[in-house]
């Protein structure tokens, strides 16, 4: 997507496309993503038949599924793949890249979107299936994975524009009055804060003639710092946005709470995520420079997340609005990484975001079972849940120690790697911020366990009489509902007692994020020790 | 030469739209909200550097076209970003309406079924 300098007349200009054929093994990085789309196009057909559009889209998520962990295990081995769309050379074409942290972070994207799927059997409102809840699904997930593999700037707008689509319209699936209310908030935000990202991608296009990810890495240092330093500024303060890191993420718990319990989940698994992997791909591996300037600012605005984001949490009475501050805490961590970037950090901010995925996905996941047993939404509301349903509070207990990252559970790993790069790092603060933010969020976790879980019935005088609106899961939740957050759930605590495959992954991702030399080459681009880069700011 | 008075102009844009998206009505926001999106529309044609009356057209039998040519490829970003743009005011607009109706309220502080305000207290137990 470069625009390579026209002017020169005498030079050969280098050829301009692929002349071989792209191989099966390399079309396998955008398959994800075309499944994803197609199977979002025919579902959006299909939309008259429930039978068919779960079939549809499970089957579409298990493929995406395999197809990701043959990728990952592939990128792994051999480090990372690249292809170029239309056969045309990049940075002409738009590349799509695989590596370990894009294919790991897709792969559990769909992994969550799998288990969401099958939790909405037990929520669905007849009417609802055919307001387009698979469809939107489907393209949500596309505009993640497509986030996650692409290879250039632009096209990464355009991803986030699917994803924020989508999300809108799963957002108001209901119209419930409360849903227009967290919409109206989610979409102005979050809508600028694509408009910021847009306005970094102008100057940087004007500043440097490239939008392709591997060409900036060559191309970014021996452009004007000054003005570089204000394109960081732009895209730090759009991805902080997105990611909801602390003083820009009012609209996350305006509107998490909002939607069904599954569609929260969704979003918090997938969301706020993408934001942070783009923070981590543009700040450490393409304009680390800048990032260094911004050192102080970063730290600072990890530790205050850190520490804000749990006590928001103590503060609130709506059971899925005090997780939503539980999403913003781990964006404080992985903000963290970013602030002390050596592989220990990157990884451990890698890791994190595997983690957080995973685990916020599940805690909303079981905060749905929660209120579905007690019918309220409201904390003060809730009680006595231990006796009437023990497995629901056992995995609630174990999702707050993970989220917390108290040992051995999944959160434990990343903040231990988090702590020990802030600590190589001399960020004294920062790390006594994670430490903080562990014992805070266990405070706010069991404080909630409390309430939901161990004392007899609601809040007032009543307390300690049994809480008289429980009720049974009926079958079907039973099934779906109880049955896929178990699965998530054991996932997280096996991954949790046998981390070696992540921790691994997490040490080469981070390797390649922070040297790029394999992630060029992958895409084909010379690397600067031969290149004699003619490439300079379009005419 | 014209980049100087397009930059002044991309500055009012940005100025005209910030005061509008302050505002707590949610239809003046969305107004913000255009006006910001042509504003960044207007700062990627002029950062692809304005050149008039060329066509990017290679002509036949060379490899390259003769003298500077206008740079599509920041047309090609706007066009996508302007339909991107307008698909989502479009949603605003009617989720704005919606919310007009359903909720009887313009203002955004009076949406309060999300967040509400008052005198709500945390859990006090424990």
């Amino acid at each position: 997507m470069a625009s390579h300098s026209v002017a020169q007349t005498e030079i050969e200009l280098p050829a301009a496309m692929l002349e071989l054929p792209t191989s099966v093994a390399d079309w396998s990085i955008v398959f994800p993503v075309v499944i994803a789309l197609m199977a979002g196009a025919l579902l959006a057909m299909v939309r008259h038949s429930r039978g068919s559009q779960v079939g549809f889209s499970v089957l579409a998520v298990v493929a995406i599924i395999v197809i990701e962990i043959d990728l990952f295990f592939r990128v792994l081995e051999n480090g990372p793949v690249a292809m170029t769309m239309g056969n045309w050379l990049p940075p002409f074409g738009i590349s799509f890249v695989a590596d370990v942290m894009s294919v790991g972070f897709a792969l559990a994207a769909a992994v969550v979107t799998l288990v969401v799927l099958i939790y909405f059997q037990a929520e669905i409102v007849p009417r609802e299936s055919r307001h387009g809840f698979y469809p939107l699904v489907m393209l949500l997930l596309a505009g993640v994975t497509g986030a996650f593999m692409t290879g250039d700037l632009f096209n990464l707008y355009v991803w986030f524009e699917v994803m924020l689509i989508s999300s809108f319209g799963l957002l108001i699936i209901g119209g419930k009055k409360i849903q227009l209310d967290g919409a109206i908030k989610y979409g102005f935000l979050n809508f600028l804060a694509t408009t910021f990202f847009l306005v970094g991608l102008g100057y940087l296009y004007g500043l440097i003639g490239t939008l392709n990810m591997a060409d900036i890495v060559l191309i970014a240092p021996a452009a004007e710092p000054a003005a570089m330093t204000a394109i960081a500024a732009i895209f730090f303060l759009a991805f902080a946005m997105k990611a909801a890191a602390f003083p820009v993420n009012a609209w996350l718990p305006a509107s998490y709470h909002t939607p069904d319990a599954a569609v929260s989940a969704l979003f918090a698994g997938l969301l706020t995520k993408v934001g942070a992997y783009v923070l981590l791909r543009i700040l450490v591996a393409l304009l680390p420079e800048q990032r260094d300037v911004f050192d102080p600012l970063i730290t600072a605005i990890a530790i205050l997340t850190l520490i804000i984001a749990p006590l928001g949490a103590i503060a609130q009475t709506n059971l899925r609005r005090a997780l939503g501050f539980f999403v913003i805490g781990g964006i404080g961590a992985i903000l963290a990484g970013i602030a002390a970037p050596s592989v220990l950090g990157v990884a451990g901010a890698t890791f994190y975001v595997f983690h957080a995925m995973l685990t916020m996905s599940a805690f909303y996941l079981v905060a749905g079972l929660v209120e579905r047993v007690t019918q309220a939404t409201d904390t003060r509301q809730m009680g006595g849940v231990y006796a009437s349903n023990s497995l629901i509070s056992i995995m609630f207990l174990i999702l707050v120690f993970a989220a917390a990252g108290l040992p051995p559970f999944l959160g434990f790993w990343p903040k231990l790697l988090l702590t020990e790069a802030a600590l190589q790092d001399a960020d004294w603060w920062l790390a006594a911020a994670i430490l903080i933010n562990s014992i805070l969020t266990t405070i706010a976790g069991t404080r909630l366990w409390a309430h939901i879980f161990w004392r007899n019935g609601r809040e007032g005088k009543k307390s300690e009489l049994s809480n008289d609106r429980l009720r049974e899961l009926k079958a079907p939740e039973k099934t779906f509902a109880l049955g896929a957050s178990v699965a998530l759930v054991l996932v997280i605590v096996v991954i949790g007692l046998r981390p070696n495959l992540i921790f691994d992954s997490s040490r080469v991702a981070a390797s390649d994020l922070l040297q790029t030399e394999n992630y060029i080459e992958a895409v084909g681009l010379e690397l600067p020790t031969q290149a004699n880069p003619t490439t300079g700011a379009p005419q | 030469m014209i980049e100087f008075y397009m930059a002044p102009l991309i500055g009012v844009f940005f100025t005209v739209a910030v005061y509008l998206i302050l505002s707590r009505a949610v239809i003046q926001m969305l107004l913000g909200i255009t006006i910001l999106g042509n504003g960044v529309n207007l700062l990627i044609f002029t950062l692809g550097r304005i050149t008039r009356e060329v066509p990017p057209i290679v002509p036949q039998g060379l490899k390259q076209p003769l003298q500077d040519i206008a740079n599509p490829l920041p047309q090609a970003l706007i066009l996508t970003a302007i339909v991107i743009g307008f698909a989502l005011f479009t949603f605003l607009l009617i989720l704005g309406y919606r919310a007009y109706q359903e909720l009887d309220a313009d203002d955004t502080n009076n949406m309060r079924l999300a967040e509400p305000t008052g005198k709500t207290k945390p859990p006090l137990s424990y």
